[in-house]
């Protein structure tokens, strides 16, 4: 056929034939997949999965001052344990302290989750230009160094305390209040500071991926705004209460810095144990298996949180 | 009633309304109150870093910059802050390498395993930082290896890369898979697609990538203090100064520095990224 | 089509997704310089065939052939082929020569080489002159037209077109159709046409395939496949079709005899080749415009039937009713051209009307 435009006269591009393994990958799309996935997951690998085994190894081993005695034994999980069976010289301070570290961080999960929520929800809904100036605004603050944001709380429900000084200066007290700092209500108080913004972003994509219809047409069914908030906005927002929930629950269950600054002997938590054995106590297999017991009982908790979240859901349905 | 519909008046209903009802009610006095509540802590460290008392307690005694003329000049505190830059340069592009690579497998292929896959991945953000810390440790000791700044980067690009694979799968999921399609159909070889037309396009992405992961490794404390050895991070330095007080006010002039340069950073960056769009954005469909 | 003469062969072709079959044993020939079309729903595998054309699927069984060579394990950027994407895929980063040039980049064309095939691309697509346009300014069409240069420039043997048309408004979209056709018949290329608009494929093809869930059910040049489909599900697909059951009574002569129930008795000249067998349980197609609406009983013989007007709806250039007839549920979809004003005899619903056809306008389908 005529070729009057005269771009197409050249000889057409030879086919080349590729090689034996690039067929392969050619082939098999997952191949190409994995290939591209296989250096993050290598170093998921030897920095997560290894270290893990490894520390779940040092739980059954022994230590003997400065070397550790690789025969297996289950003594560790006897002493952090024991007292729940009543096993000899074991000592409850391991599973109180768990116990405690559970309720102090769900504690802040539900402080920081109330919290947050209505801020999501304004974020949401409310907000309709500069939505992102906002979500800066809330993370601003966070990007100060953590310890010294912890280190601020001291500053202001210490002794000589902002809150002190400003209610004696106000007359309202004569003495300082000493009970404001160094217990576990002060690391509730810095804990829920601390996970703040974390726990806003999930509710908010959540609220923000409701599509603007359904509730139109719950209002024009007659839903007034309390109704159709239970009944449309909050259940479709749970995934994110869930996400939100879940990331503040299990970081802080494990957090050693804020209780050693702000909880005093009353306030410590299981990661302070945790990092002794690690530090002074030098038990490193002692510690290991603890924060194994803590892994795995923060795992039923997450687990029975999903399984009675999931229960309600079908209900509702 | 008929002149009404034939009129063509749009009724009183109007869809907006409903759902965002007084944009300045109740809700806004909380937003404002939950800001407050955020900001008061923080705002303390500019406070107390010019404050002329070597307390770091009310009350407020005079205005000094002997804090800022001393953390200049204390070596220890420069070269943890060195130690620290050198880390999260490493770390925010090595995590952001591979969070990139994890990204693509995830958004451009099917493969069976692949929900399983990014929950493994992602793992590191709700496993307890404290694990992650003594588990590297206990590896560490057990093969032999120095504790370095090393192990810390390896400690951080691990808890960086799930957060950079979120970032950039969402910014990969914003354009087209057919735009990749398009040069390979053209004659490009993979390996030069990806730097022609995935690159390119994912830029603000992998800006934003390169900039959280340089921000969690620059304050991350919890893995670092395990992993430290000779040499330390500015998060351990300032934990080793919490203890003596005469060294803090020095440290709460660095730590307002800090708050100033990556509020300036993000300031930019929301600008380049404001520009960006503004000049993207089609004009005609 | 003289199969020596196909540059694209597909044999026993099958590509599968887990369980779904997108692509269930097709084998083809398309000639060189054809326009052909793959028509079909959504969903019935014609995109996947011409992923599998364009390299980017790899075929779970067969193998397809571009002229000559076997395409097994050659990639996508290493095929003779390009493709119009169907959200046209223009990069956002690069202005249009770039856009245009992506293709020839690593080529070893010299600047000055390069500038000059750009350019008369762009002459081509009638867009000189819009070189240093950025993508984000051009419109629907314009894009379109670029990306069409951008594969064209690489003179592919075979060019790929997946529902190029479908993003544009249905004016454009006709002023598009007629110039793609100009432009296939001005640069000689083969063009591989995807669409699900059965108007569109009638309008350009040379030939159309007609996919239904993933097996190619007839190819035939836009007439025969309107006149003489080869099934009941291509009847359906393209245009509107009236169908019967029936039985074959008998034969006379050339004509069938059919047993068409409410219809009564059906003489059809047969269409197709093949003469059914007497008592062959059988389809009688009819298509609506090839029925004769009259307000009173026609003198012929046979193939008259008498019904009520059940609705019509107004077109302008012609008119649809619906004629219902004892016996049977659906009506009977009529077609008629508004030659003269609107017909004055149509007194509405309910009226008596009497429908008539010739017997060659029947097409017998098996049941």
């Amino acid at each position: 056929m005529a070729d009057r435009a005269g771009v197409l006269t050249s000889p057409a591009p030879i086919v080349r034939q590729d090689s034996r393994i690039q067929r392969f990958f050619l082939r098999h799309e997952w191949a190409r997949g994995y290939a591209l996935l296989s250096p993050t997951l290598a170093v998921m690998v030897l920095a997560m999965c290894l270290p893990v085994f490894m520390l779940a190894a040092h739980s059954f081993w022994t230590q003997n001052y400065l070397t550790i005695d690789e025969t297996f034994t289950l003594a560790n999980y006897e002493q952090a344990l024991g007292w729940l069976w009543g096993a000899e010289g074991a000592k409850p301070i391991y599973i109180r302290l768990l116990w405690k570290s559970m309720q102090i961080s769900f504690g802040v999960t539900v402080t920081t989750l109330i919290l947050a929520y209505p801020f999501a929800y304004f974020l949401a809904f409310k907000v309709r230009r500069n939505k992102n100036l906002w979500i800066i605004l809330i993370s601003v603050p966070f990007l100060t160094s953590y310890l010294l944001r912890v280190f601020t709380w001291k500053i202001i429900l210490g002794f000589n305390g902002v809150i002190n000084s400003g209610l004696m200066s106000l007359g309202i007290i004569s003495e300082p209040l000493e009970f404001l700092l160094y217990n576990p209500t002060a690391v509730l108080i810095v804990l829920a500071h601390a996970w703040a913004a974390f726990a806003i972003l999930p509710i908010y994509v959540s609220l923000e991926k409701i599509d603007r219809s359904l509730l139109e047409a719950a209002t024009d069914l007659g839903d007034g705004p309390f109704r159709r908030f239970w009944r449309i906005t909050w259940p479709l927002s749970v995934p994110g209460v869930i996400a939100s929930g879940l990331l503040v629950f299990i970081p802080t269950v494990g957090d050693y810095v804020t209780p050693k600054l702000v909880g005093g002997t009353e306030g410590i938590m299981i990661g302070n144990i945790i990092q002794s054995q690690f530090g002074k106590a030098n038990n490193w297999p002692l510690g290991s298996a603890l924060s194994i017991v803590m892994a795995i009982a923060i795992t039923i908790v997450v687990l029975i949180f999903l399984y009675v979240m999931s229960l309600g859901r079908v209900r509702a349905k | 009633m008929s002149t009404r519909a034939d009129a063509g008046q749009p009724v009183e209903y109007s869809p907006s309304k409903v759902v965002e009802g007084n944009r300045y009610g109740w809700l806004f006095v909380y937003a404002v109150l939950y800001i407050a509540f955020l900001y008061v802590p923080p705002l303390f460290l500019p406070l107390f870093s010019f404050n002329d008392s070597i307390y770091v307690a009310f009350p407020i005694k005079g205005f000094t910059f002997e804090w800022y003329r001393q953390m200049a000049k204390s070596t220890g505190l420069l070269d943890a802050l060195y130690n620290s830059l050198k880390v999260g340069a490493v770390v925010c592009l090595a995590s952001t390498l591979f969070g990139m690579l994890a990204a693509k497998a995830m958004t451009r292929y099917t493969m069976p395993g692949k929900g399983p896959m990014a929950s493994f991945i992602m793992l590191p953000l709700v496993v307890p930082g404290i694990i992650l810390g003594i588990a590297l440790l206990v590896l560490t000791n057990q093969v032999g290896l120095e504790l370095s700044l090393f192990t810390i980067g390896v400690s951080h690009v691990l808890i960086c890369v799930p957060f950079g694979m979120l970032v950039l799968i969402s910014r990969l999921e914003g354009f087209d898979k057919s735009l990749e399609e398009a040069s390979l159909d053209l004659g490009v070889n993979a390996w030069k697609t990806f730097w022609r037309v995935t690159v390119p396009l994912a830029l603000p992405g992998i800006i934003a990538s390169i900039m959280l992961t340089f921000l969690i490794s620059f304050d991350e404390f919890i893995l670092a203090f395990f992993l430290a050895g000779n040499e330390v991070t500015l998060p351990i330095y300032i934990w080793s100064q919490l203890r003596f007080p005469a060294k803090l006010p020095s440290v709460l002039a660095l730590g307002t520095l800090i708050l100033t340069v990556t509020m300036v950073l993000v300031a930019v960056a929301e600008w380049i990224r404001r520009r960006g769009t503004a000049t993207t954005k089609p004009t005609a469909g | 089509m003289a199969t020596s003469d196909a540059i694209i062969k597909i044999t026993s072709c099958s590509k599968h997704f887990g369980p779904v079959r997108a692509i269930d044993d097709v084998s083809f020939d398309i000639a060189r310089g054809e326009f052909f079309s793959l028509l079909g729903a959504s969903g019935c595998g014609k995109t996947t065939l011409l992923r599998l054309l364009a390299g980017f699927e790899q075929p779970t069984k067969g193998n397809i052939f571009i002229d000559g060579q076997g395409m097994a394990g050659v990639a996508p950027n290493h095929r003779p082929t390009n493709m119009v994407f169907q959200s046209y895929a223009i990069f956002p980063h690069l202005d249009v020569r770039r856009n245009i040039g992506y293709g020839l980049r690593d080529a070893g064309l010299s600047k000055k080489e390069l500038d000059g095939k750009i350019d008369q691309m762009l002459e081509l697509i009638k867009l000189p002159g819009f070189g240093s346009r950025a993508a984000h300014q051009l419109s629907g069409g314009q894009r379109q037209r670029i990306a069409l240069a951008r594969a064209l420039i690489k003179r592919p043997k075979v060019l790929l077109l997946d529902e190029p048309l479908g993003a544009l408004d249905k004016k454009l979209r006709e002023e598009m159709q007629l110039e793609l056709r100009a432009l296939q018949r001005n640069v000689g290329i083969t063009f591989v046409f995807v669409t699900h608009d059965q108007e569109e494929a009638l309008t350009m093809s040379d030939r159309i395939a007609v996919i239904s869930q993933g097996k190619v059910l007839q190819i035939d040049t836009p007439t025969s496949l309107y006149e003489s489909p080869n099934c009941k599900e291509v009847a359906g697909f393209i245009g509107t079709m009236n169908f019967f059951d029936g039985t074959v009574k008998s034969m006379e002569e050339a004509n069938a005899v059919v047993d068409a129930g409410p219809l009564g008795d059906v003489r059809t000249r047969p269409f197709a080749a093949k003469l059914p067998a007497s008592g062959a349980s059988i389809t009688v197609a009819i298509r609506p415009e090839k029925i004769n609406l009259n307000p009173s009983r026609p003198s012929a013989s046979h193939n008259v039937i008498e019904g009520r007007m059940s609705a019509a709806a107004y077109l302008g250039d012609r008119s649809h009713y619906y004629v219902a007839v004892k016996g049977r549920n659906a009506p009977i979809a009529v077609a008629a051209q508004n030659v003269n004003a609107a017909r004055s005899w149509l007194g509405g619903q309910d009226q008596p009307v009497w429908l008539s056809w010739r017997e060659d306008s029947v097409i017998l389908l098996d049941r």
